[in-house]
């Protein structure tokens, strides 16, 4: 539900929060649920705490996602591509 | 001034009102009129068309980055006057002034005044002032009127859109909300937005110049881009659609809008416009804009059509379609 | 950070598209898929990819609306919180609007009721730090999403020792009323759109007996407009492989066994209990309440707070649009007495309802 925001984190206090900039917008973030993560990681905010670490745009997956429509639309009509 | 906060004293009518008026509000906005220290100010009257407005100003906090009330107070009645395609020729100003008011403040808005009034090339000719007690409202208000002269040949209005019309932004929405919001603190949102308050009345005449015909001018403030074009779509009984990829958008307002869950469509701009011209002067008239410092950004966003009026579409980036309503209510932040 | 880098919406949605449209057309019913939440309905419309779905594909809003399903009962009692004298009610804006039986919250801070709106639960912490004369009343209204940062602001509250706080507790949980929906055989669903971020905290797991004892695929989805058109034909895919399962598209910010320590500080504050949801009646185990350790911050408790459920308005069909078994349009109210100027309904109040949704973005060219 709701509105998650990806935002880098660009500073970390010592009590658990993080300055994290969103587009050049920044504003506190708690890491309380989330104290793994580490200046530079993006993570998902949503209500001012940091809900998990955002791995890399995994462009792999995506990669394979484009191949397997393209290959599904080849097998469905023969002679295409 | 010896006193550093306005008091009821000030507002009363005696020597301290007659000093106030003398040492910071002549001293700022002194036309002619206005030294004169008559009752009303007497203007030359020629035949053809007046633009006559009038606003109110109750902005909190007073001051933000790029701008203040004052800079606003004038930028939005020049505005105003612009888009019926007017050149203002006076402005009045009344101001009430809250009891405590520091005068350095006043001062400082005054000043920002005469600045944006030098801009427009426009001056205050009539002024009042009011004092109301310690918490009766914050700070201070203006309430403001504006005259204009119509140049001869030009008729613009929100029922003067026709099928096929380009429409133009003159630049990116949504500064100038987003600036007020970040300056009032909130909601502990930091970031380097400046309002877009300007006045417009010499981008108009650069667009008049470069091609006779605008049909219809809005500038977008309180219910932003989609409430205007919802206007212009029902004034003037035509459709509008809009592409999405094309409407301009700072990056930082985009994450502000994000972060609360607000549509970027609404937030109010006191130094943009939206034109709606005939197709075949677009290409011009954009050009013209976008050689003037307050048309930088302008871009072509959308079309008048003949099919559903009164509707406004928006054509998505992602090659669908919605419908943009107007402003209902007042947005509020939403974490859902 | 751009969404899916290295491959524009341009190139990869069009083709998802004719993977979707062919799909459905292999179907001779209109397939049922049913987003849950209701930040996908409102993602769906203004995306345009309502506009885009063939029609074989029939759409259908859940009760993933947090707003949409708090009974009036509950709006009633923070209404009597925020009348209370020295109460300063702190809540998120989405519940402003709401109605209650007789005001909202917008109403009664326009008749000089302290109300704030805040951003993250941290913000009444503060509001409690800096108004010691005063009590602070949080409003804690969302699903699985908001559940850990409520209870990790009241671990905090404890460790500031901050003794003018207290806890309005109207929060739900989501596999619950999926489960209510299911059971109850109403609406036919063929497949479920499931919340992104409620996943990011619970994972995978609490989704599986929708495969497993019903048979319907699930995909956890995001919310970018890529996101959702991969999740339909992820969804779509299943059910031409005669597959239900259930994955996850939004690999990027859902890991299958969800967010651990967040699970870990909600159980330690809260405990589930049977739940009121708007619409849908008693669902056992759906809500959550503060354990005994925390009860002395339980507002209902310390106010003595009185629950005094009213139903719907007379032709309100709330509860029948939440279940997916009526779509806003079908209901009598919608657009004449029920908009989002005035509104009857929650659902057309929240933002994300579904009749507030259809009202502004699902009108006709």
């Amino acid at each position: 539900m709701c509105l998650g925001i990806p935002g880098k984190i660009v500073s970390i206090t010592t009590n658990g929060l993080a300055a994290v900039d969103f587009d050049g917008i920044k504003r506190e973030v708690s890491l309380m649920l989330c104290p793994e993560a580490e200046i530079g990681d993006y993570v998902l905010v949503h209500v001012g705490f940091a809900l998990r670490r955002l791995e890399p745009e995994d462009a792999q997956e995506t990669l394979r996602l484009f191949r397997e429509i393209e290959e599904s639309y080849r097998e469905e009509t023969p002679g295409a591509g | 001034m010896k006193e550093r906060r306005i008091s009821l004293a000030h507002g009363a009518g005696g020597k301290l009102s007659h000093d106030l008026v003398q040492e910071l509000f002549l001293p700022y906005l002194g036309s002619a009129p206005l030294q004169a220290l008559d009752d009303s100010a007497v203007i030359p009257f020629e035949t053809g068309q007046l633009a006559f407005t009038t606003d109110a100003y109750v902005v909190k906090p007073l001051f933000f980055p790029g701008g203040d009330i004052g800079r606003l107070a004038v930028c939005g009645t020049v505005n105003d006057l612009a888009m019926a395609g007017a050149q203002p020729l006076g402005l009045s100003a009344a101001f009430i002034l809250e009891e405590g008011l520091l005068i350095a403040d006043l001062e400082r808005v005054l000043a920002s005044m005469q600045a944006a009034g030098k801009e427009a090339g426009v001056q205050v000719v009539a002024g009042d002032t009011k004092v109301v007690e310690h918490g009766a409202i914050e700070g201070l208000f203006i309430t403001t009127a504006g005259i204009g002269k119509i140049p001869a040949g030009v008729a613009i209005g929100s029922a003067r859109t026709l099928p096929g019309d380009a429409i133009i932004v003159s630049g990116p929405l949504g500064d100038h909300e987003i600036a007020v919001l970040l300056a009032r603190g909130e909601f502990s949102l930091q970031g380097a937005v400046k309002s877009d308050c300007a006045p417009l009345n010499k981008l108009v005449a650069t667009m008049l110049a470069a091609s006779g015909t605008i049909h219809s001018l809005r500038d977008p403030t309180r219910g932003g881009m989609a409430t205007v074009l919802w206007e212009i779509a029902h004034a003037s009984g035509v459709g509008v659609v809009v592409e999405e990829e094309e409407i301009p958008i700072r990056g930082e307002v985009r994450a502000v809008c994000n972060l609360l869950g607000f549509d970027p469509y609404y937030l109010a701009n006191e130094g943009r416009l939206i034109a709606f011209v005939p197709e075949g002067a677009a290409k011009t008239i954009l050009q013209a804009m976008q050689q003037h410092p307050l048309g930088k950004g302008a871009k072509l966003i959308g079309r008048a059509v003949v099919d559903h009026p009164g509707k406004v579409l928006l054509h998505t980036t992602l090659g669908g379609h919605r419908m943009l309503e107007p402003l209902s209510g007042v947005q509020f932040p939403r974490i859902c | 950070m751009r969404k899916h880098p290295g491959l524009a919406e341009a190139r990869l949605a069009p083709l998802l598209l004719k993977e979707i449209t062919g799909f459905a057309g292999l179907s001779d019913q209109p397939l049922r898929l049913m987003e849950v939440c209701g930040t996908h309905t409102v993602a769906i419309f203004r995306s345009g990819i309502k506009s885009l779905l063939p029609s074989a594909i029939e759409l259908l809003s859940g009760p993933g609306c947090p707003v949409c399903v708090t009974p009036t009962a509950e709006i009633d009692q923070a209404i009597t919180l925020a009348r209370q004298k020295d109460v300063i009610l702190a809540t998120f804006g989405d519940l402003m609007r709401v109605p209650g039986s007789s005001s909202t919250l917008q109403q009664e801070r326009a008749q000089g009721r302290t109300i704030r709106v805040i951003l993250s639960p941290l913000d009444a912490l503060q509001l409690a730090a800096e108004h010691p004369d005063h009590v602070v009343c949080l409003f804690a209204v969302g699903f699985e999403t908001t559940s850990p940062t409520i209870a990790a602001a009241v671990t905090e509250a404890g460790s500031q020792g901050l003794t003018n706080l207290y806890l309005l507790s109207s929060q739900r949980t989501i596999p619950p009323a999926i489960r209510a929906l299911l059971a109850n055989g109403m609406a036919q669903i063929d497949g479920f759109i499931l919340p992104g971020h409620v996943s990011v905290i619970i994972g995978q797991a609490p989704y599986r007996f929708i495969a497993e004892e019903f048979g319907i695929p699930g995909v956890i989805t995001g919310f970018e407009p890529l996101d959702i058109l991969e999740g339909i034909y992820m969804l779509l895919k299943q059910k031409k492989e005669g597959r239900a399962a259930i994955e996850i598209q939004y690999r990027r910010a859902v890991a299958a066994e969800g967010n651990e320590r967040a699970r870990a500080i909600m159980a330690e504050v809260f405990a589930p209990v049977d739940a009121n949801w708007r619409g849908l009646g008693m669902i056992p185990a759906s809500g959550l309440a503060l354990r005994e350790a925390f009860s002395y911050l339980d507002a209902a408790r310390h106010f003595a707070l009185p629950y005094i459920e009213q139903g719907d308005a007379p032709g309100c069909l709330c509860g029948a649009v939440l279940q997916g078994i009526r779509r806003p349009p079908e209901c009598p109210l919608f657009g004449t007495q029920c908009t989002p100027e005035e509104p009857i309904g929650a659902c057309m109040v929240s933002t994300e309802g579904s009749c507030a949704a259809y009202y502004k973005y699902g009108g006709r060219p």
